[in-house]
């Protein structure tokens, strides 16, 4: 398997990373050569394989649901790279 | 005493509670030497006159029935510390100071320890030499120009150095056990659900674990009782019950079965470590122990299924970091422009190669491919794990195929670092302890280590066999003090 330029791209735009053409190509070239890698788990027959998402084999534990702490919006706010008053703030999203 | 900074951290609390020391002179020993060691650049975020004031308060009321009282430690900066800025070695995160404190070290600080600063680790814990960190290469103890491992770098730098008596990792592929190896020092990763995850800056979710590293192993034993809690901030945390290792360690590992897995003689692994382990199934057979061979048949995909798993959780994980709620934000001409340049300059180059590693894996169209594929693979590896464990009580290993290599030497080849990992990955996928303590030197002069990996929550067996196997090894590190002018 070959990932080129073009998919380097569509990842950095899925990932929002932005890439230069230098920054793609180094991209490319170690991807392939970590994915050659990866390919060996080709080599196993796994259809019949139940998947594993969780090797703490305990179900989820249910908890009242009640407001266990309040007033947080100072401290919620506190490492904003631009803080306005009680509110986030980003660059102008609608026209 | 003119030697505090030498003694291990059992004595230190011995010596606290007998009132021979007070923790003012141990915080001010540990500073001191900490101050005069910063070539080694194993702190990225210092704390000393909060620390000292924190001993002199501590020292006019004492309480001496804590199990650390009065102890100075540092930590891995990847655990959140409220009120002192936490960076897990990311650009993205360099100004950020937690308003919340991780369970982990909660309970730490609860038994009387005192914060004295955080420790230099890979960007978001990930590598395996501490230099992707945002805040430069840590040196290693041992020899001039030597990584001390990745993630925990700094942490093993620090321990080994004794620059703080012991202190805590993440491990979510070898990053306690690695570094652990590379400098000399003991350090576990406990069960998977053993420590809360609640405030630790999060990597790949299914395997991350925090853990202690230590000068030996019964000092790994007191603090793993400290931080191994059930936490109901962390889903994953496990209500199971909990032993008093350090007070159940015993050395009587008489008719333990340890299994032998002929999958890690690997192609190409330095004779060295093949006589290290050698040497380490005689100390153990010496120690009374049945030395079983074990099979674990799926060990050469490991590596490959967490380089899918890893990233994968990893490139979900850090979606967080865009600039808006905290960390660093560049500017852009508009909302998508900034989230982009944001993450382009705020994250480093390993940790961008992972992100889009992970984001390729999970996108349309490869997520059966890859992802599912891998939790598969995963699953066939903890029942290779499952099987022996039918046979066996626990399974030594070395704990790295080399010991640690010189600052520079693999950083241009994504692959032959994560092949480090190679015998520290497949105990992360399956969820279960591992220790890895010191166990000999290599021509070099440099440590090895060897590697015991336990069933699911049996923390205390393990501790226990290693506990036994130290004694036999009577290991010595070799530190001359090299960076101190």
């Amino acid at each position: 398997m070959s990932i080129d330029l073009k998919t380097i791209k569509h990842i950095s735009k899925l990932s929002r990373i932005s890439v230069d053409e230098k920054k793609a190509e180094k991209l490319a070239v170690d991807l392939n050569s970590i994915f050659d890698f990866i390919e060996k788990l080709n080599e196993l027959k796994t259809d019949n394989v139940e998947p594993l998402t969780s090797v703490a084999e305990t179900t989820l534990k249910l908890r009242s649901d009640e407001v266990k702490s309040k007033n947080l919006r100072d401290q919620v706010i506190k490492n904003s790279p631009k803080e306005n008053e009680d509110y986030f703030v980003v660059p102008k999203v609608i026209e | 005493m003119s030697d505090i900074t030498k003694q291990s951290l059992s004595e230190l609390v011995e010596n606290i509670k007998s009132k021979k020391l007070s923790s003012s002179e141990v915080t001010k020993a540990f500073v001191e030497r900490s101050e005069n060691s910063k070539e080694l650049n194993a702190y990225i975020t210092e704390d000393y006159a909060n620390a000292l004031n924190k001993a002199k308060k501590f020292d006019e009321k004492p309480n001496l029935d804590l199990k650390l009282p009065g102890i100075p430690m540092a930590v891995k900066d990847l655990f959140c510390t409220r009120d002192l800025r936490t960076t897990a070695g990311s650009k993205i995160l360099n100004n950020f100071v937690p308003t919340y404190e991780s369970t982990v070290t909660q309970n730490i600080w609860n038994e009387g320890a005192i914060l004295m600063g955080k420790l230099n680790c890979d960007e978001f814990a990930m590598g395996s030499s501490n230099e992707t960190s945002f805040f430069g290469n840590v040196q290693n103890p041992i020899d001039n120009n030597l990584v001390p491992g990745g993630s925990s770098g700094g942490s093993s730098s620090a321990v080994a150095a004794q620059l703080t008596p012991i202190t805590i990792g993440t491990d979510t592929g070898g990053s306690i056990r690695q570094p652990a190896s590379f400098t000399g020092t003991v350090g576990l990763k406990p069960t998977y659900g053993s420590c809360s995850r609640y405030g630790i800056v999060a990597f790949a979710s299914s395997l991350d674990q925090a853990g202690p590293m230590a000068q030996n192993v019964k000092d790994c034993a007191l603090l793993q009782e400290v931080i191994s809690t059930y936490d109901e901030k962390d889903s994953t945390s496990i209500d199971f019950k909990r032993n008093e290792y350090s007070k159940e360690l015993t050395k009587d590992i008489k008719g333990k079965k340890i299994g032998i897995p002929k999958e890690y003689r690997v192609d190409g692994m330095p004779k060295e470590i093949e006589d290290l382990w050698k040497k380490g199934i005689e100390y153990a057979k010496d120690c009374g122990a049945e030395i079983i061979d074990i099979s674990l048949p799926h060990t050469n995909y490991a590596l490959p299924t967490y380089y899918i798993v890893a990233p994968a959780e990893a490139s979900s994980n850090l979606a967080r970091y865009d600039g808006v709620k905290y960390g660093f934000r560049a500017e852009g001409e508009n909302l998508i422009d900034m989230y982009e340049k944001t993450r382009s300059q705020g994250f480093g180059a390993e940790v961008q190669r992972r992100i889009m590693i992970g984001t390729y894996v999970l996108s349309s169209g490869y997520y059966d491919a890859y992802y599912l594929k891998a939790q598969k693979v995963r699953k066939l590896i903890k029942n290779d794990f499952d099987d022996a464990y039918k046979k066996v009580d626990a399974i030594l290993t070395p704990s790295t195929p080399s010991s640690a290599f010189k600052i520079g030497e693999k950083t241009n080849d994504p692959v032959s670092m994560y092949l480090n990992d190679i015998f520290t990955v497949p105990v992360n996928l399956a969820g279960l302890p591992g220790i890895s303590i010191p166990a000999g030197h290599d021509a070099k002069g440099y440590p090895l280590g060897l590697q015991i990996i336990g069933k699911a929550f049996d923390e205390q067996n393990i501790l226990n066999i290693a506990y036994a196997m130290e004694e036999k090894i009577n290991f010595k590190n070799n530190i001359t003090d090299w960076w101190i002018k």
